[in-house]
């Protein structure tokens, strides 16, 4: 509603008190942690740096949501899922190599097939799900494919459950690979987690050149403008749908990857929190726009891994680290209620 | 739009509330051992209907009333045992425990046994809904279970409140069987963690000679408690300096934050007796941590498991893990126990540390129905507070695990701690027994 003044009622002046009071407090927290000076400039680097690997994984993840939202304006619950898939079938393809020796003989022959299995299986799962699930009940009010990405991501958790065991299974690491760490302008990185992070930029390049400069990506944006106006132009939107999830599981299935060269492990429920991470990351940076969902991936990662260290030891909270998941999720509290739509959310008049 | 972005809110409080009952999760662990004889009753023949003499007037004076079990009818016995998820091993090698138990003595008080298995997937939803599915079942006899404490504490509620004995092989964390929030019908045979904590004080300051430790818990009953427990010794038993007490959710995968925190001291040894996937990666993490280096890293019975070692791979190589003493006495358990388990499993080895108590549980509880059950007119009658009270004064009781007393509080353990190594033995990771010695 631009050029109406706000209205200062009551609710909003106990918004406002409660986000100042918030960051107050941090601030306070932050002076207090840093004065006591327990940690050494290293050790808030590396924070810094797993925070900067771990927000490229929710990045990632967070594109597949704000694709799908940009085009149709509905959460795809079930992406965590399309992840999960992806890195959980790929783990049988990386025991394979590894039984057959190429994890030590060619470990990046076999990152890249690795990577690749995971790619194509997301993006398989994301398509079936697209068809499946959503297509049927496009024009049905918005409540319903919410509740049905909530069923197809169950659906897709005990599958995987059934075909791959409840078990935790642990990736073969790449040969010596990943040992060691490398320098990049400031900062020191474990080269895992350089990679991490190179190859996650890589791939939001290579999306947003996608979007801007490709038929396909110019098609996308006129669908998301406007469906109906879109077809008249002699674009075939279900075309340019598929599409779309089909870019956000290959998405998927790297950010899969990715993920298990930082964490090592998979599971079938583990799609859950990442996904709903990815979910705040993309609402953070403003639900539908791509670089928003970086943005917002990166922050959220930096907030996990700092955040609790920096803004709570200073007051002597006990086990300070079991608090992060709030300490991210009041930072979206608080974006929601000084920025309705996320840092570059646009704003709508659906 | 903004009726979009509110919905949004709505949400994420939705996952957040989801997220945070996910966090919730529980544990247990257990332990026992005999040295003390090995147990050579093992399997006692049942003889026919039971030993009790009761009347049906004791079923009417039995604030419970009775088991009723007609002639020929199966005696039911559940167990809620964490069966799926990371933690499967752990519940599953107890279940295994329990079979072969049966396999031994296949009847109970004339009745023959059989069995209702529940999930209590290592957590209080998993323990509550584990609890009332067998409690619905009227003629259960009893309940062996949990393997979590997490989910013992509310399956204990549940089952003490309908008058149902309730055993567990596993469970571990102290307030289950402190004397303000004991269930009146739970027992365990399982070792209690303030046993289990102080060993592993003993341990780091006698054997391992640290002067500085750091713990990590999970925040379920099991690792709070027992974490919480060897802090305290620590300080007490070793006059030791406890850098940190920190703690992570379950289903969380990075420790960087935790662990940089801890590393801001350098204790020289890092406990965190937690769960499967959780300890797997804390494990592998800790190792990149700089500061870390060359901390000491020990666990417990909770990821006392190959599946652990699995998830971890190379990682675990010098780890330590406290849990049950199964060095046992006596020939039962090697030569008769475990060619059993191995029919009935599948498995070479067993794949974690109860199943030993489970078997034990078992026949502890046919001790205690045979003691009580009578029969009139061709029914066997077992009364619930009498079968209780027959368990609870189980004495003296030669198991596998050592010689089992129960005290008011439901500890029958003959609790005995080990600590183990993961060494490489010819070129496999492998748990290696290093104390105490013999």
């Amino acid at each position: 509603m631009p050029g109406r003044p706000p209205r200062l009622n009551l609710v909003n002046l106990f918004l406002w008190l409660l986000g100042g009071g918030i960051l107050v407090l941090a601030g306070v927290g932050a002076f207090l942690t840093l004065s006591q000076g327990r940690l050494s400039g290293d050790q808030w680097e590396s924070l810094i740096v797993a925070g900067i690997a771990l927000g490229s994984v929710y990045a990632l993840i967070a594109l597949g949501y704000t694709l799908v939202y940009g085009i149709l304006f509905m959460i795809n619950f079930a992406h965590g899922e399309v992840f999960m898939w992806g890195a959980f079938t790929a783990y049988f393809a990386a025991t394979a190599l590894d039984d057959a020796g190429m994890m030590d003989a060619n470990p990046i022959l076999a990152l890249f097939l690795t990577l690749l299995t995971a790619m194509l299986v997301s993006m398989v799962i994301a398509i079936i799900l697209e068809r499946v699930a959503y297509r049927p009940l496009r024009g049905a009010p918005r409540l319903v494919p919410l509740i049905t990405a909530i069923g197809a991501s169950l659906f897709l958790q005990y599958t995987a459950r059934g075909f791959y065991g409840s078990g935790v299974r642990a990736y073969p690491s790449y040969g010596g690979l990943f040992e060691g760490t490398i320098d990049i302008g400031p900062l020191t990185m474990p080269i895992e987690d350089a990679v991490v992070v190179v190859a996650a930029l890589a791939l939001m390049l290579a999306l947003y050149f996608f979007i801007n400069n490709t038929r396909t990506g110019r098609a996308m944006r006129a669908v998301s403008e406007d469906k109906d106006v879109a077809a008249m132009m002699g674009i075939n939107v279900d075309r340019i749908i598929v599409t779309t999830f089909a870019i956000g599981g290959l998405l998927a299935g790297a950010a899969g990857i990715l993920y298990t060269l930082l964490f090592n492990q998979v599971h079938f429920f583990m799609g859950f929190l990442p996904g709903i991470k990815a979910f705040t990351a993309a609402v953070l940076g403003g639900i539908g726009n791509i670089i928003g969902a970086a943005l917002g991936g990166l922050t959220l990662g930096i907030l996990e891994q700092l955040g609790p260290n920096l803004f709570l030891t200073g007051y002597n909270i006990p086990a300070p680290n079991q608090l992060k998941d709030v300490l991210a999720f009041t930072v979206l509290v608080l974006v929601l209620i000084f920025r309705p739509s996320g840092f570059l959310g646009r704003k709508e008049n659906v | 739009m903004q009726k979009y972005m509110r919905w949004s809110a709505i949400l994420v409080v939705l996952m957040l509330v989801l997220a945070a009952c996910q966090g919730g999760g529980g544990s247990s662990a257990g332990e026992s051992a005999g040295e003390s004889e090995p147990a050579a009753s093992q399997p006692e023949a049942s003889e026919g209907g039971g030993g009790g003499t009761g009347s049906a007037a004791d079923c009417e004076a039995d604030e419970f009333g009775c088991i009723e079990l007609a002639e020929g009818d199966p005696l039911v016995i559940g167990t809620a045992l964490v069966i799926s998820g990371a933690n499967e091993a752990l519940g599953t090698d107890s279940q295994w425990g329990v079979e072969v138990a049966a396999q031994f003595r296949p009847e109970i008080a004339g009745h023959e046994v059989e069995f209702n298995h529940q999930d209590d997937g290592c957590s209080a939803e998993g323990g509550t809904a584990a609890a009332r599915a067998l409690v619905s079942e009227e003629n259960i006899a009893a309940v062996i279970g949990t393997s979590c404490s997490g989910a013992g504490v509310p399956a204990a509620e549940i089952t003490s409140a309908e008058g149902i004995l309730m055993v567990s092989p596993s469970n571990t964390a102290p307030s289950l069987t402190a004397p303000e929030t004991h269930e009146p019908f739970y027992a365990r045979t399982a070792h209690n963690d303030n046993i289990q904590g102080a060993a592993m004080a003993q341990f780091a300051c006698e054997v391992l000679g640290v002067g500085s430790a750091a713990t990590i818990d999970d925040g379920s009953p099991y690792a709070d408690q027992l974490a919480n427990v060897f802090a305290r010794q620590f300080e007490e038993q070793c006059d030791g300096t406890v850098t940190a007490e920190e703690a992570v959710t379950v289903g969380q995968t990075d420790f960087s934050g935790v662990l940089e925190n801890i590393a801001a001291d350098s204790p020289e040894l890092l406990y965190f007796p937690i769960f499967v996937a959780e300890g797997a990666l804390i494990t592998q993490q800790a190792k990149d941590t700089a500061g870390l280096e060359d901390t000491i890293l020990a666990g417990a019975d909770g990821y006392f498991t190959p599946d652990w070692l699995e998830a971890t791979g190379d990682a675990a190589e010098g780890h330590y893990l406290s849990g049950p003493d199964l060095a046992f006495s006596g020939n039962f358990y090697e030569d008769e126990f475990l060619p059993a388990y191995r029919e009935i499993s599948g498995q070479d080895e067993p794949i974690s540390v109860f199943h030993a108590h489970a078997f034990d549980a078992y026949n502890m509880i046919a001790d205690a129905i045979e003691a009580v059950a009578f029969t009139d007119g061709g029914t066997t009658y077992i009364p619930r507070t009498a079968l209780r009270d027959a368990f609870f004064s189980t004495s003296g009781y030669e198991g596998v695990t050592g010689t089992l007393t129960c005290d008011e509080n439901g500890d029958c353990a003959d609790a005995k701690i080990s600590v183990s190594q993961v060494q490489d033995v010819d070129g496999e990771l492998q748990f290696v027994r290093v104390w105490p010695e013999g």
